[in-house]
């Protein structure tokens, strides 16, 4: 089991190969198909983001409403090749890693491997667990989106396994 | 004519709503308890986190998985009941709206497909069959179904002659193709026969049934097995990973069909096999 401190070094993207299994722990951005849209209309534009990806994680994903007392409901992923057509020009906008559910198809391992990112496996359906490791939880973009918005979480031992390395080892293939 | 009692009946799916959410049915979780014990590797490692969570789910009243799905029911009305002054469809619609709302789901249902796509807030509304039995009581039962699972659900309008060893073939097709997007182990429920829509029914109908509920017709209860074991083999796994089991049960419902047709269609739902089941 490794740990990692987010964000990701360059260092720490080079030594995750796939089937590691690790915990994050740290600031993640939240977004699903809806923000991916939005953000890949803006770069597109020339349009400035409402986020900085540069460096960051990205979590496929869309709680559902925090208890009372509560920090975040259940969390778990969504699935990622929904988001398939906008990950590269996401990556190539500086985003390091992404973590979703299932296979990913079209450009995007190739693209994992030119930006050396990395793609993580968080546990399908597992979203009252994933509850428990967030600290805190924020939107900071697109809140009329309600779940799709992108939201701010910072996460304390948060586990995944590394589906595609950035060499492009593929758990899927 | 025996009389519904409206207030219990919405008591009752209100309930069972709320249950079905944050609590596995005992046939599907010792399933995953018992391939997690037999599994290895990181098969081993999923299906442990799965277990986990529906503890963590228990404990915290939070619902095992963000997506609680769209609410799908079967409403059988037997014969000899009357359901003077209840409008059902406005006591399940309510049940549904409550339940998500007091359980804090997410709340996860636009009102149009397509033109606009905007949140109903409420998550209705649910799908709804109505069906007539005989007897006297009313039964409600069905699914809380999540999209990870059913965007990889298809209807294959087969040739007649192409028969049984084409059947398993879509099957195996639909879920090599689906792979890990679904969130296996899945249960996959199989209709078989009718018109297309109608095979779609029945592939819901079928996911209605446990596990261990064993088909009564030889035939169908052979090709559950057969595919259920062909499946197994694909090597997908927990979470897609490789390795171990891929499917936790096949079922099929089937029904007569025309001479130039052979409906199949396959629902697949996810290890987070959320059922209601009401009875009045």
């Amino acid at each position: 089991m490794k740990k990692i401190e987010l964000p990701l070094t360059l260092d720490d993207i080079r030594n995750l190969n796939m089937g590691d299994e690790v915990l994050l722990s740290g600031e993640i951005l939240v977004g699903r198909d809806q923000a991916h849209k939005r953000l890949c209309d803006l770069l597109e534009n020339n349009q400035e983001l409402p986020v900085s990806l540069n460096g960051q994680v990205i979590y496929y994903m869309g709680p559902s409403p925090a208890g009372e007392g509560r920090v975040i409901g259940a969390c778990g992923p969504t699935t990622s090749s929904r988001m398939d057509a906008f990950a590269p020009k996401l990556l190539n906008a500086g985003l390091k890693g992404m973590i979703g559910k299932g296979p990913r198809y079209g450009e995007v391992v190739p693209s994992i491997i030119k930006n050396e990112a990395v793609y993580f496996y968080s546990f399908g359906g597992c979203g009252a667990l994933y509850a428990e490791k967030v600290i805190s939880n924020q939107v900071v973009a697109f809140e009329e989106l309600g779940p799709e918005a992108i939201r701010k979480l910072v996460v304390k031992d948060f586990p995944v396994i590394v589906a595609i390395d950035s060499k492009g080892n593929n758990i899927y293939s | 004519m025996r009389k519904i009692d409206g207030e219990l009946l919405y008591k009752k799916l209100y309930d069972s709503i709320l249950e079905s959410g944050v609590i596995l049915p005992k046939d599907v979780s010792s399933e995953i308890i018992k391939q997690r014990d037999i599994g290895k590797g990181l098969s081993k490692t999923v299906l442990s986190k799965i277990v986990e969570n529906l503890e963590c789910a228990k404990n915290s009243c939070t619902p095992m998985c963000q997506d609680t799905g769209m609410v799908l029911l079967f409403v059988e009305i037997g014969r000899k009941i009357s359901l003077e002054n209840i409008d059902l469809d406005k006591l399940i619609n309510k049940a549904v709206e409550d339940a998500y709302r007091d359980g804090y789901f997410r709340k996860s249902v636009v009102s149009d497909p397509l033109n606009g796509r905007e949140n109903s807030k409420n998550n209705l509304p649910a799908v709804i069959y109505y069906d007539f039995i005989e007897g006297d009581k009313l039964k409600i039962s069905g699914v809380l179904k999540g999209f990870g699972s059913e965007n990889c659900s298809k209807v294959f309008m087969l040739k007649p002659t192409e028969g049984r060893e084409k059947v398993i073939d879509v099957v195996l097709e639909t879920i090599k193709s689906a792979g890990g997007s679904p969130c296996p182990p899945t249960v996959l429920g199989i209709g078989i026969g009718g018109t297309m829509d109608y095979a779609a029914k029945l592939s819901k109908k079928a996911l209605l049934r446990e596990l261990n509920d064993e088909n009564p017709n030889p035939y169908y209860k052979e090709l559950e097995d057969e595919i259920l074991e062909k499946v197994n083999s694909l090597n997908i796994g927990p979470g897609g990973l490789g390795g171990g089991v891929t499917s936790l049960g096949v079922k099929i419902e089937h029904y007569p069909t025309h001479i130039a047709g052979l409906p199949v269609a396959i629902s697949v739902n996810c290890w987070a096999d959320r059922k209601v089941k009401v009875e009045i």
